[in-house]
């Protein structure tokens, strides 16, 4: 349990909250801090096999609280000490990660919901890219993830008009993977994260380092690479599972490694 | 098939030949493998051995542990004066390790800085892990690297990408060291040994005569002018034509078929 976040496994499943209900759940550097120690927690811990970021309260998390924030700050620097090591530990996680976007997520709160894996919204969800609003750019990773996921042009558009997208919006241009009814989204995130967390957890890591590698190289290293993941895979002990399963006509049971 | 060396003979480092590689594994992990002078001279003492060993076509370098070897150990240099050092004359040890003719391939993962970086960029062909730190921080310490690495980064980078990582001491990781052309391959640190012995062992194979003078002219040719370089060249290629490796494998060209190369 942090001072900004708490931390629980359920099942399986990891739970990161952010804890500032009052503040909408704005990032301290002691939460960009908290995030990173559970981060590395939940890494570390072979019991837990996915892990669900979300907030307290009824937002998911309004980024940096600009109430503390010194105004002769030197924002590179902000970003650099406090974001830029958050967005790198998240990038790192070799496990499913999955935002239960509970509420309003903005600026670096929607950067964080874009930098998971998976972005589960209530209804009631609602995503912002609120840099353009007070004359900055969009931080944390940002616009790195958001033309992946939407492409230029509505990356773009998102970014430079700063207008607040409603979760079924958000859902038409792909910007989640699903939306549920506010009531449901603990219940429907828990059952999506323990549907993961019964996956073989390596190759999933394998699949996200996939994912990044695509991102940067060329298809003559992408493949290299391909073959050192799957060489890697295929020495796990959920490969032989899968196959011995698949072989004897059952559900496979795999246990991560 | 592995050959264990007499375990005697070395206090900091482990050697085992595999097929044709001869393998030495820095082992000071609760270190860091920290390069200790006496471990300094236990890896050139093991390579030369290597060097002897007509079984063995090439070396490969690797560590135990969460780093390759991060840097030197400074206890042990830290009281000393410029007399005791030229006395000493401890690098004189990375001079024998310039002259080792068969090819170096390391595998290097976690850190490598300082002396740890100077020992990178004395192999030949160097394989890292995702991640992997490169670095001098020497300067940190009121210093500058002293075996060598100042020259052959400068040689490899030239001196603006030099000076900004000799004078900052900041590291790099392995991505970047790619990007500049000083390791030949990143790669998850799950495949790091198996697939650099793979790549050691497909050297192996290759005529024997021909990677022990390709090295050498390459060697020269980052030293020498062209033209200089041109003529060294000249007279290993010729040189070659004084191996048997030449004759089979020209013949094996002209009959369509594999040669097979005795490495003579």
């Amino acid at each position: 349990m942090g001072e900004t976040v708490t931390y629980e496994v359920k099942n399986k499943v990891a739970w990161l909250t952010l804890n500032r209900p009052d503040q909408l759940n704005a990032f301290t550097e002691t939460m960009n801090k908290e995030i990173i120690q559970y981060l590395k927690t939940a890494g570390r811990d072979g019991q837990v096999r996915a892990l669900v970021i979300t907030g307290a309260g009824r937002a998911f998390c309004a980024g940096e609280d600009l109430k503390s924030l010194d105004e002769n700050a030197e924002l590179g620097e902000i970003i650099r000490t406090r974001y830029t090591p958050m967005l790198l530990e998240l990038t790192k996680f070799e496990k499913p990660v999955i935002a239960a976007v509970n509420g309003a997520s903005a600026g670096a709160g929607f950067s964080l919901a874009l930098a998971c894996d998976f972005r589960i919204a209530s209804e009631k969800a609602s995503f912002l890219n609120a840099f353009i609003n007070i004359g900055l750019v969009p931080d944390t990773g940002n616009i790195y993830y958001l033309t992946r996921l939407v492409g230029n042009a509505k990356a773009l558009e998102l970014s430079i008009l700063g207008e607040k997208i409603p979760a079924h919006e958000a859902e038409a241009i792909g910007l989640v993977t699903k939306v549920v009814s506010h009531e449901e989204l603990e219940t429907e995130t828990q059952a999506f994260a323990e549907r993961l967390a019964q996956m073989p957890t390596k190759a999933i890591g394998l699949i996200k380092r996939l994912v990044r590698k695509s991102n940067d190289a060329t298809l003559e290293e992408y493949l290299e690479y391909e073959a050192y993941a799957q060489t890697i895979a295929g020495r796990t002990n959920d490969f032989k599972e899968g196959v011995r399963a698949f072989l004897e006509k059952r559900q496979p049971e795999f246990q991560g490694n | 098939m592995k050959k264990l060396s007499n375990q005697k003979d070395y206090q900091y480092i482990i050697t085992e030949t595999s097929g044709k590689i001869g393998k030495i594994i820095l082992n000071r992990p609760e270190v860091l493998n920290a390069l200790k002078r006496p471990m300094v001279t236990e890896i050139v003492t093991a390579m030369e051995k290597f060097q002897e060993d007509d079984d063995v076509h090439v070396i490969m370098l690797a560590a135990k542990g969460r780093a390759f070897a991060a840097g030197a150990d400074i206890k042990e240099m830290m009281d000393d004066d410029p007399v005791y050092l030229e006395k000493i004359d401890q690098f004189s040890w990375w001079d024998r390790m310039a002259l080792i003719k068969k090819p170096i391939v390391a595998a290097v993962q976690g850190y490598a800085v300082g002396g740890g970086f100077e020992l990178v960029l004395s192999c030949d062909i160097v394989f890292a892990a995702e991640g992997t730190k490169f670095g001098f921080p020497e300067v940190n310490l009121g210093v500058m690297p002293g075996a060598g690495g100042t020259v052959k980064l400068t040689k490899a980078l030239g001196p603006q990408r030099a000076l900004e990582w000799l004078w900052t001491g900041e590291y790099f990781d392995a991505e970047t060291a790619y990007v500049y052309g000083l390791i030949n391959r990143v790669l998850p640190e799950a495949v790091l040994h198996e697939e650099t012995e793979a790549f050691a062992g497909k050297l192996a194979q290759q005529p024997q005569m021909s990677l022990r003078l390709i090295k050498d002219t390459v060697r020269k040719a980052v030293d020498l002018p062209v033209y200089e370089a041109m003529q060294y060249e000249r007279k290993n290629f010729y040189l070659l034509f004084a191996t048997e490796d030449q004759k089979e494998g020209m013949r094996a060209f002209a009959e369509k078929r594999k040669p097979s190369f005795k490495g003579r």
